[in-house]
């Protein structure tokens, strides 16, 4: 498909999940940055590899085996190209974003960061990308410090290089923000924080999912992202890392497929990335997101970010004249992804969600795993309504009346 | 399942109490305080009792949260003044009964004004809401037994 054919009518009829009414209206689901809905490929082949070629990977000497191996390693070589990693190598699979950045700030961060080291995060982050590094700072004595936002919640960074010093070892940022849907300066920073010597961690949770992403022009260390959030299964995710990297880190699990030798004192690991791949895997996961590439790929992510660029617009053009609502986030759309998080009048965001959810619309209400980020704004909380690919200017509108909805409410 | 209508839910009462909280304060001298967050939804309430005897003298809180989650805190705050402990631990019991959508418990007279707060029983993702108040408050009950028995 080309952008010309780009049609999110006929895309949405891929996904079985959308085609429902709910409280008797037709489902409008835009609590994407929560987690995406699944296209009919993405569960066949969760079919069909249980149906055809269950079986253990790396394990086995059988026809199965090899199959399930074979589909299994595919898929990491997709994962690897939606990135730009220089090989599959560098994709460690993981069960989502979360686990990726733990397993950087333990297996890298425990022999990495000691005493009065910094790690340098942003106030924006998603807790997951906050409580790694706060665990890794109480074992070791590491000190964290944060970029602060302006009122738009955008990174203010003409304090960088006062935050960047000699101890800063490990920046970690996201690259584009579930809360707000800031899409954040990254090259800019990691740039900066190479001039120290610091890594770089990218939560690209948001990020992978609606642009397409070269980690080698961004130029960043790690990569962090999940599959569900981009037409995946849930459970299954990947960092990518650079290979030098990955082969100068301990393993972070221990466990099955992850040795190369066992002795009764001293063990051998696996090459990279199985070392870091301990116990049987999330094998149709991993082939479930390699079908959600294939199906984005087919889509054209250059098309798709043409299409929640515009209904973005739309979105932001009409819920700006809703009287009484407050969106957070930046202004220019330029500097936004495909959510806009928001309060209205005196409504608590959790009644907003209730009333909007009475009409069938699906939207995510509270501090979206970003505490620190609300409370910068002085809020414990906002609505938020999140785009994607299959979303069309009808379910915007369908938000505008349940916006109407809530104000007659708390009129 | 489907929705209930919206007005079984948000009911003027729920609403006037919202806007316009009662005993929502710090108390100058308090016997006990609990504090009580929901980190699902970020609703979260400061519980403070004046506690004379077995007897509540008065009761206020400091919290932020949905509208039904702040009614009925301050609802259940107008209830306690001069409430029993014993009395208070029964209104817990009744009103978390009525929220398990117990007939018997929503047609209980002690409820008074919380008994606008029936509707929320059949939305099941807000009945955490309205609970969070009588949590903190039965927390409070026990929290003080145990200093009055150490
Ligand atoms: C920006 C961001 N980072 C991290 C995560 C965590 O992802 P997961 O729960 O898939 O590990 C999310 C999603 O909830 C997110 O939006």
């Amino acid at each position: 498909m080309t952008t010309a054919t780009f049609d999110p009518v006929t895309i949405r009829r891929e996904f079985p999940t959308l085609e429902q009414s709910v409280n008797g209206r037709p489902l409008v689901y835009l609590d994407n940055a929560a987690t995406s809905q699944k296209p009919r490929v993405v569960l066949d082949a969760l079919r069909a590899y249980y149906e055809n070629d269950n079986s253990n990977v790396h394990r086995g000497i059988h026809e199965l085996s090899r199959r399930a191996t074979v589909a299994y390693e595919e898929s990491r070589a997709k994962v690897a190209g939606w990135v730009g990693a220089a090989e599959p190598s560098e994709i460690v699979w993981t069960r989502g974003t979360t686990e990726a950045i733990n397993l950087v700030s333990t297996a890298w961060g425990l022999d990495n960061v000691g005493e009065g080291d910094e790690i340098l995060i942003s106030v924006l982050e998603h807790h997951s990308n906050i409580i790694p590094w706060q665990l890794l700072a109480r074992r070791t004595g590491a000190v964290i410090k944060y970029i602060e936002l302006d009122q738009q919640g955008r990174w203010i960074l003409d304090e960088l290089p006062r935050l960047l010093t000699d101890r800063t070892k490990v920046v970690a940022i996201s690259h584009v923000s579930n809360a707000l849907g800031t899409v954040n300066p990254v090259k800019r920073v990691a740039a900066a924080a190479h001039e120290v010597g610091a890594l770089v961690l990218v939560d690209g949770a948001q990020g992978a999912v609606h642009m397409k992403v070269d980690v080698q022009e961004l130029g960043v260390d790690c990569y962090a992202f999940s599959g569900h959030k981009m037409c995946g299964p849930t459970g299954i995710g990947a960092l990518w890392a650079r290979r030098d990297l990955l082969d100068s880190m301990e393993p972070y699990q221990g466990g099955g497929e992850m040795i190369h030798f066992v002795g009764r004192d001293e063990s051998s690991w696996a090459t990279v990335p199985h070392k870091f791949e301990a116990g049987t895997p999330n094998i149709a996961g991993a082939i479930g997101m390699g079908t959600a590439i294939d199906f984005l790929s087919g889509v054209g992510m250059d098309a798709i970010a043409k299409h929640e660029r515009e209904l973005l617009k739309y979105a932001l053009e009409r819920m700006s004249a809703v009287d009484g609502i407050r969106i957070y986030g930046p202004q220019s759309p330029d500097e936004h992804s495909a959510l806009i998080s928001f309060t209205l009048g005196d409504a608590h965001p959790h009644d907003i969600s209730t009333i909007l959810d009475s009409e069938g619309i699906a939207v995510r209400a509270g501090h979206h795993c970003a505490q620190l980020a609300m409370q910068h704004f002085g809020i414990s909380a906002t609505a938020r309504a999140s785009i994607y690919l299959y979303n069309t200017e009808s379910d915007i509108d369908r938000l505008i009346e349940g916006l109407e909805q809530v104000q007659g409410i708390f009129a | 399942m489907e929705t209930p209508p919206l007005s079984s839910l948000y009911q003027q009462l729920i609403l006037e109490h919202y806007r316009n909280p009662r005993n929502k304060a710090e108390l100058e001298e308090k016997s006990v305080e609990i504090h009580m967050a929901n980190p699902v939804c970020g609703d979260e309430v400061r519980l403070q009792l004046r506690i004379t005897d077995d007897q509540i003298e008065e009761a206020k809180f400091v919290g932020q949260g949905c509208s039904i989650s702040q009614a009925a805190i301050s609802m259940m705050t107008t209830l306690l003044h001069g409430c029993s402990l014993a009395d208070a631990k029964i209104l817990a019991e009744c009103f978390t009964k009525m929220m398990q959508g117990d007939p018997d418990a929503a047609k209980d007279k002690r409820l008074k004004d919380l008994r606008a707060l029936q509707g929320v029983s059949k939305f099941p993702v807000r009945i955490k809401c309205a609970l969070i108040g009588f949590d903190a408050l039965q927390e409070a009950l026990k929290t003080h037994a145990k200093e009055e028995t150490s």
